[in-house]
């Protein structure tokens, strides 16, 4: 036969632009603060949000002052004590299907915002955050009138005023996976989305309208730290809910304590996605990539060190090369981006300023080959290889595209690597020797482990973490307990749970 | 034992990749070794690369390339000369209202229609990379593989002779099932040998797996390796008699078995997938799963087939919806 050496190909990789549409989004110019149904000025003044794609603005969004989350805190009460705490939970949960609908039914709609206000690709918005957050709404609707069953005795009784203070990685699923069991569970909510991302929360308060949901049932306050602490520090909530930095769940952890306010806090992580010699190489591969690479690494639960055993370092490092080399980073609206944008310049600066550190360190460097825009926070994917367990970029949570790769010689010593952190939130396991994955998951401290998938989220499963990787547990019927507390008398207020 | 030592045809890519002492043993030992699949994660990436949105340029590329990439097939047992000859002339002229469509590269015939297609095909029949379309055939007892190795290497010779480029053989699916896989690398390089021409030079061997049969992603990749270092130029997934057909999860582990043997050796094999692609839609998920798994540069004839017969029409009608901004309908475009 003839001579097949190929010749070089015409450029199809280069795909040809094939962006989402935003004709869809009617946003308006400024947002102002929902609370008690409506949407209302601040006092506050005000600050922008804009795209972390193209560094160009979006809308300006209400600051709330102390006394603007003084009057959703408020709200929340009156909403709690005259009408939610009240309701059936046959009714409760009528509220929550029908917010599950809408949310599907307006979900390009949102897929789109998220992906402009955050900078995550269309193709993750819209396949997973979007997705999940409908399911979020009817795993929860299911259970509100159920709570008998969710194993804290009969009649379990909801905390009250829910102060919830959510992340920019996933703004409008951690909404969901807040507000879902809080309103399931019959408490109300005071919500404040992050200061780069509160856009899509601005959306749900749409939804909420909609769906009729009783003024004050969800409050949703914007601004940054000192709305937050205002929150947090306000004497009628019952119950904080938060998910973002451990420096910060830390503060909320002292704020709080010698009150009778209850916490969740979901924080940071540095989780090992260990391979073994026997794992199917190609699967872990895109395993590794999923692990760290989905959502520009702004995952708490990132697979952010990989563990992979030494006799297959080399051809594992190799592959997951080749393969970072067909992401495409760019555009988040366009439907083949892989990587999307940074979600702030602070955030980028923060993962400049470890990588740096990485290579000082001593570690080796490889980036995939891509064109950065000109405009909006990028950073390339990003590989550390000869990474020591007592370097920076294997201790500290970096929250961005960027791998540190270990390696292990025996399973005691991939766990022992594993556990060798103050975090705990999760891990992953890749074997094709199923007795092998389940000794080594009962050895990891961590909240979810993952064996041969990573990232992968469902509203039955409970999600959380061991160590400073936070305490309770979202999701799930574990989930409720964080809103739930047992009934302390044998006569339940009438109607209070079912 | 006596079976597992006994030793094997010593084909060349084998001796050099499991060395001398070729073995049932050895091999069984070797494609034991490869990495296993794990079919939710396979599955899940095959998944995403066909979420690729491919448009405007980029599709008309893709389309006109599926077209050169098609191995225009009937393999019925009503076939006759008059279908054969209608077939040869829809791979000549795919689309005579737009004498810029590209011809496709082969036509796919039983073994004895082989003269026919040749005869009608004239001075068209050649190398896809000229312009010019080759004549496959498939043979070994096609499509259950069946028959005493005498039988299938006649067929194949029978094929060779009346002037087929390429020969699609069938594996034998129950020895490779029942653990005989030497027997099933036999029969390999036998017909392999039986592609050779009178001059020396040998007719391109695709090997059919028939992956709806093995069933495991497991099989398939270690029938792939077999089937390539026994010396095929092709894995190919299926006869298209057998449900499931081509898959594109399938197709991507293949894929990724071509791009790890030429990881090891330098050396190019091609994949093909058959059956049960039928919409150009379906073909761009393979052309973005080729070109994100093994390179672009497989995009070409000789390293990548659809097996098909109803695809080209569907492409055809996609490329004057491109071309005019309008859908037509079956009507205008030809049955063959």
């Amino acid at each position: 036969m003839k001579d097949i050496t190929p010749t070089s190909g015409r450029g199809f990789l280069d795909y040809a632009p094939a962006p989402e549409s935003t004709s869809i989004l009617h946003l308006r110019d400024s947002y102002g603060l929902f609370i008690d149904g409506e949407f209302r000025e601040g006092t506050g003044g005000s600050f922008a949000t804009i795209s972390p794609a193209t560094e160009k603005h979006i809308a300006e969004i209400a600051n709330a002052s102390e006394a603007d989350v003084d009057l959703a805190v408020a709200a929340a009460r009156r909403a709690y004590e005259k009408t939610w705490s009240r309701m059936s939970g046959v009714d409760r949960g009528k509220y929550l299907f029908r917010i599950a609908r809408l949310v599907q039914e307006r979900a390009r709609e949102l897929a789109v915002a998220e992906s402009l206000d955050n900078g995550k690709p269309i193709k993750e918005s819209r396949d997973t955050d979007i997705p999940l957050v409908a399911a979020w709404f009817f795993y929860y609707a299911g259970w509100a009138d159920k709570l008998d069953y969710a194993g804290l005795g009969a009649n379990p009784r909801p905390h009250g005023v829910a102060a919830q203070i959510i992340p920019w990685n996933f703004p409008l699923l951690m909404l969901a996976w807040k507000i879902a069991p809080a309103l399931a569970t019959g408490n109300t909510v005071v919500l404040k989305p992050a200061e780069t991302t509160p856009l899509t929360a601005l959306l749900f308060a749409e939804i909420l309208q909609q769906a009729d949901l009783p003024p004050g049932v969800v409050n949703i306050v914007t601004g940054a730290g000192e709305t937050g602490q205002a929150l947090v520090r306000h004497p009628d909530v019952d119950k904080v809910a938060f998910t973002g930095s451990t420096a910060v769940g830390r503060e909320i952890a002292k704020t709080i304590a010698g009150t009778r306010k209850k916490a969740t806090l979901e924080l940071g992580g540095k989780a090992a996605n260990i391979v073994f010699d026997d794992a199917p190489i190609d699967q872990a591969v895109e395993g590794i990539v999923n692990g760290i690479f989905f959502n520009q690494g702004h995952v708490c639960c990132a697979g952010s060190r990989l563990l992979v055993q030494e006799s297959i370092h080399d051809e594992v490092v190799d592959r997951l090369k080749q393969r970072l080399t067909t992401l495409r980073l760019g555009d988040p609206l366009d439907k083949n981006t892989d990587i999307g944008a940074i979600n702030s310049a602070e955030q980028l600066e923060r993962i400049r300023r470890l990588s740096e550190i990485g290579e000082q360190e001593g570690a080796e460097r490889w980036s995939a080959p891509c064109d950065i825009p000109e405009n909006g926070f990028w950073f390339a994917p990003t590989v550390f290889t000869n990474v020591q367990t007592s370097s920076t970029i294997a201790r500290e949570e970096i929250f961005g595209p960027v791998l540190s790769v270990l390696t292990f010689r025996t399973p005691a010593e991939a766990v022992a690597k594993a556990n060798n952190t103050p975090y705990g939130l999760s891990a992953g396991i890749w074997s094709d020797k199923g007795s092998k994955i389940l000794a080594v998951a009962d050895k990891l401290r961590a909240g979810v482990i993952w064996a041969n998938t990573f990232n992968r989220f469902d509203p039955a499963s409970p999600f959380g973490g061991y160590k400073e990787s936070g305490y309770g547990r979202e999701g799930g019927r574990h989930g409720l307990g964080a809103y739930l507390q047992p009934a302390t008398t044998a006569v339940a207020p009438k109607g209070a749970s079912k | 034992m006596t079976m597992q030592t006994t030793s094997l045809a010593p084909a060349e890519r084998a001796v050099r990749v499991l060395g001398g002492d070729l073995t049932e043993r050895s091999l069984r030992q070797y494609l034991e070794g490869l990495s296993g699949v794990d079919a939710v994660g396979l599955e899940q990436r095959a998944a995403g690369l066909a979420t690729r949105s491919i448009k405007t340029s980029s599709k008309a590329w893709a389309l006109d390339r599926i077209i050169e990439l098609i191995d225009l097939t009937t393999l019925e047992g009503a076939d006759t000369p008059g279908k054969v000859r209608s077939l040869v002339a829809k791979a000549l002229t795919p689309d005579a209202s737009d004498p810029s469509t590209p011809r496709v590269a082969a036509v796919c015939v039983y073994g004895d229609m082989v003269p026919y297609a040749v005869e009608a095909l004239g001075s068209a029949h050649g190398d896809p990379d000229d312009g010019l379309v080759s004549v496959a055939a498939v043979a070994t007892a096609f499509p259950s593989g069946r028959a005493s190795l005498a039988v299938k290497l006649a067929d194949t010779r029978d094929a060779v002779a009346a002037g087929a480029d390429e020969i699609d053989m069938v594996i034998d699916r129950g020895a490779f099932l029942s653990g005989r896989h030497g027997k099933v690398f036999e029969e390999i390089v036998a017909v392999k040998e039986a592609c050779r021409r009178d001059d020396g030079s040998y007719a391109s061997l695709k090997v059919i797996l028939e992956t709806g049969e093995l069933n495991t992603y497991d099989n398939v990749r270690r029938a792939s390796w077999l089937s390539i270092l026994a010396g095929g130029d092709f894995i190919k997934t299926s006869t298209g008699k057998v449900s499931p057909a081509a898959t594109l999860p399938v197709t991507l582990l293949m894929l990724e078995v071509v791009r790890d043997w030429h990881r090891l050796t330098g050396e190019y094999v091609g994949v093909k997938p058959a059956g049960g692609i039928r919409a150009s839609k379906d073909a761009v998920r393979y052309l973005v799963t080729v070109a994100e798994t093994v390179g672009e540069q497989w995009l070409q004839p000789h390293l990548f087939r659809f097996g098909a017969s109803s695809l080209l029409n569907d492409v055809l009608l996609q490329r004057q919806k491109l071309r005019t901004g309008r859908y037509s309908g079956p009507d205008y475009v030809t049955i063959d």
